[in-house]
């Protein structure tokens, strides 16, 4: 009697999975940036973005579709969101090693596509197919590489279904490099400054020429000065700074930036002697990386007025104001503008 | 001889280094020339500290395991066996977590690997096993599982982007934020720990023999030993909190000592201390030399240590104890 019952219930059982009605397909087939053809909704409404750079561009592109963040915004991040979408709760993180999303929690959030938003090779590819196929939820890759970065936009935008708004962004991007290009066309190659990015308390940990970290320093046309044998963060001595001797620093930490000058191993430091130490914003998003999406396009113009005061056109503030507004559906105030600023 | 060994070592550290500086401009620095501010900067405040940073730390870790090793009579004893390591390890990258400066990240991994060394004392005592190196050992085995556990959750809570790097590097050990006021805040606690050693150092010697043996020559065995476990721990954790952890040495470099000088306690102790300033300033000298970036001493003490350890037990050795 019992094996009899038992075969009885997975036969059921099995019955059952299959006699699922499969869902009628409404949406479109689209290939991503690593050649999977994905089928996904006509106008996905809720969205997970695997990592923190695709969260950022799903934010910009569609805040109201978003169903949760991979980190939870910082306190100081709030003021510079829109609220509704401030208070989305943290998920954890898909991409990458050591995962942190439960599936379960994903699946009962209830998205109808996954998209990411970055580094393209075999591990994510492989990882994006994975996933789809255990969730059984569409997963789209994009190219999030500086160079590619319109495109990009472009392209996420198209999977979202918001395609004007996604051209509006794009060609935002498209006009900020292109004035970018214009500006550093006319500075000769030996007027752009040597860089040192600091991380860390210490300043001692920087993101090697080559990293996605650094990205930003070359297309601004300035040189990073870490050349190591990484292309990822790397630790350095102090020693190896004073050898390199930048003419600026840029740091995204806030503790360094403040102590660097009274620091005894930093002195003698072009950029420390000339007090060209920059402390690069870091609300809502990094100005540098952290993560690496489309908010280095506020870097981007910030490190030009930074980089070549004398040369750079415009407005700083205003600028970044207008980015704000255009990206993240808010527009800081002269306050908020300074504190972000810090001048 | 050793004592000479040390001396080239720091010399040849002090000489290398990825800031140009000849011998000649070195030797006027030393002398007191201040004309070249960078170069004064980087001997001064950068190199010299650090040199003397890692012959403390090689010290530090090398007496604690030659002291562990004897007391516990057993050649696998490193000192993180009653989980220091992971405890000082713990505080830090909790003080990393929550963005604290610098000095209070390295007090909080000192107070931490000093906590978890008491906490294993403290179970051991209420278990009656005082007397009982094994359930000590067990006991510390525990705590340091837990202390690791306490690291993995900091990782997983860690901001991946800024502060998890962060912790990767400080538990791959590494000397390179060393300053001069770490020194200053950091010899104290070595001294204290390692001058109680160095005078009782014949009697530590006797606990090899075993406690039996030893209450014979009218020692307390139980009391001594608690004492050198103090005195190593305070040693450990200062090093642990300067320099992150650096494993190996407290393992290895008591058997090197014990290679050349055989295994009474008296003479193990100084060889040992000699031994681990001279091949942690080494290791350190390569750490920041051999690579543009640095490279975590951690993996240096393993790579640049297996094979000498290899090579010096093939020559033939002296027995682990008489």
């Amino acid at each position: 009697m019992m094996p009899l019952s038992r075969r009885l219930l997975v036969g059921a059982l099995l019955a059952a999975a299959f006699a699922l009605p499969a869902p009628a397909f409404e949406g479109r087939t689209v290939t991503d940036a690593t050649g999977r053809t994905v089928q996904i909704p006509a106008d996905p409404a809720r969205v997970f973005a695997a990592g923190p750079p695709a969260a950022v561009l799903l934010y910009a592109l569609k805040p109201e579709a978003m169903v949760g963040w991979v980190s939870a915004p910082k306190p100081e991040a709030l003021p510079f969101l829109r609220p509704d979408a401030a208070g989305l709760p943290e998920l954890g993180r898909l991409t990458g090693r050591g995962d942190t999303l439960n599936l379960e929690v994903l699946l009962s959030s209830g998205p109808d596509l996954i998209v990411d938003y970055g580094t393209v090779n075999d591990t994510y590819i492989d990882l994006a197919a994975r996933i789809q196929d255990q969730l059984g939820l569409p997963y789209a890759l994009i190219d999030g590489s500086f160079a590619h970065m319109p495109q990009g936009i472009r392209e996420m935008a198209g999977i979202l279904g918001v395609p004007g708004r996604g051209e509006e962004l794009a060609a935002y991007a498209e006009g900020t490099l292109a004035d970018l290009d214009a500006l550093l066309a006319g500075i000769p190659e030996q007027d752009r400054p040597t860089v040192y990015l600091a991380r860390g308390p210490e300043g001692l940990e920087t993101p090697a020429r080559g990293s996605i970290n650094a990205e930003i320093i070359e297309r601004v046309g300035a040189r990073n000065l870490a050349e190591a044998e990484t292309r990822g963060l790397a630790t350095v001595s102090p020693e190896q700074v004073q050898a390199w001797a930048p003419e600026v620093i840029i740091t995204i930490d806030r503790d360094f930036a403040a102590n660097v000058g009274r620091m005894p191993e930093w002195q003698g430091i072009p950029a420390v002697a000339n007090g060209r130490v920059y402390l690069a914003p870091a609300a809502p998003f990094g100005f540098i990386d952290a993560p690496p999406s489309v908010n280095r396009l506020a870097g981007l113009v910030w490190l030009s007025h930074k980089l070549y005061p004398t040369a750079a056109t415009g407005d700083l503030r205003a600028e970044i104001a207008d980015f704000y507004d255009l990206f993240y559906g808010m527009r800081p105030d002269e306050a908020a503008l300074t504190g972000l600023l810090g001048e | 001889m050793l004592a000479l060994g040390l001396v080239v070592a720091m010399m040849a550290a002090a000489a290398i280094g990825p800031f140009a500086l000849s011998p000649g401009r070195i030797l006027a620095v030393l002398s007191g020339d201040r004309s070249d501010a960078q170069a004064v900067t980087v001997l001064w405040n950068i190199r010299l500290p650090r040199v003397m940073a890692a012959a403390m730390v090689g010290a530090a870790l090398a007496a604690a395991g030659a002291a562990y090793q004897t007391t516990f009579r057993n050649p696998l004893v490193s000192p993180d066996i009653l989980g220091v390591s992971a405890g000082a390890g713990f505080g830090a990258v909790l003080g990393l977590l929550l963005g604290l400066p610098v000095m209070a990240i390295q007090l909080l991994g000192f107070a931490m690997g000093l906590a978890t060394v008491g906490l294993v004392l403290g179970l051991t005592l209420a278990l009656r096993g005082t007397g009982q190196v094994l359930v000590m050992v067990l006991c510390g085995i525990a705590i340091g599982a837990l202390a690791g556990a306490g690291i993995s959750l900091v990782k997983l809570l860690a901001d991946p982007e800024q502060q998890l790097p962060a912790i990767t590097f400080w538990l791959m050990g590494s000397l390179a934020g060393v300053k001069r006021p770490d020194l200053a805040a950091a010899l104290p606690a070595l001294l204290i720990g390692a001058a109680p050693l160095l005078a009782l150092r014949w009697r530590i010697g006797l606990l090899a023999m075993g406690d039996d043996e030893a209450r014979a020559m009218g020692i307390d065995a139980t009391r001594l030993r608690l004492l050198v476990i103090a005195c190593a721990t305070l040693m450990t954790a200062a090093a642990v909190a300067l320099a992150g952890v650096i494993g190996w040495i407290g393992l290895m470099v008591p058997h090197m000592a014990r290679l050349l000088t055989g295994p009474r306690f008296d003479r193990l102790l100084p060889a040992a201390i000699l031994i681990g300033a001279g091949f942690m300033v080494l290791v350190d000298t390569a750490a920041r030399s051999i690579a543009t970036l640095e490279v975590p001493l951690g993996i240096l003490t393993a790579v640049l240590g297996a094979p000498v350890f290899v090579w010096l037990l093939a020559r033939g050795a002296r027995p682990w104890s008489e």
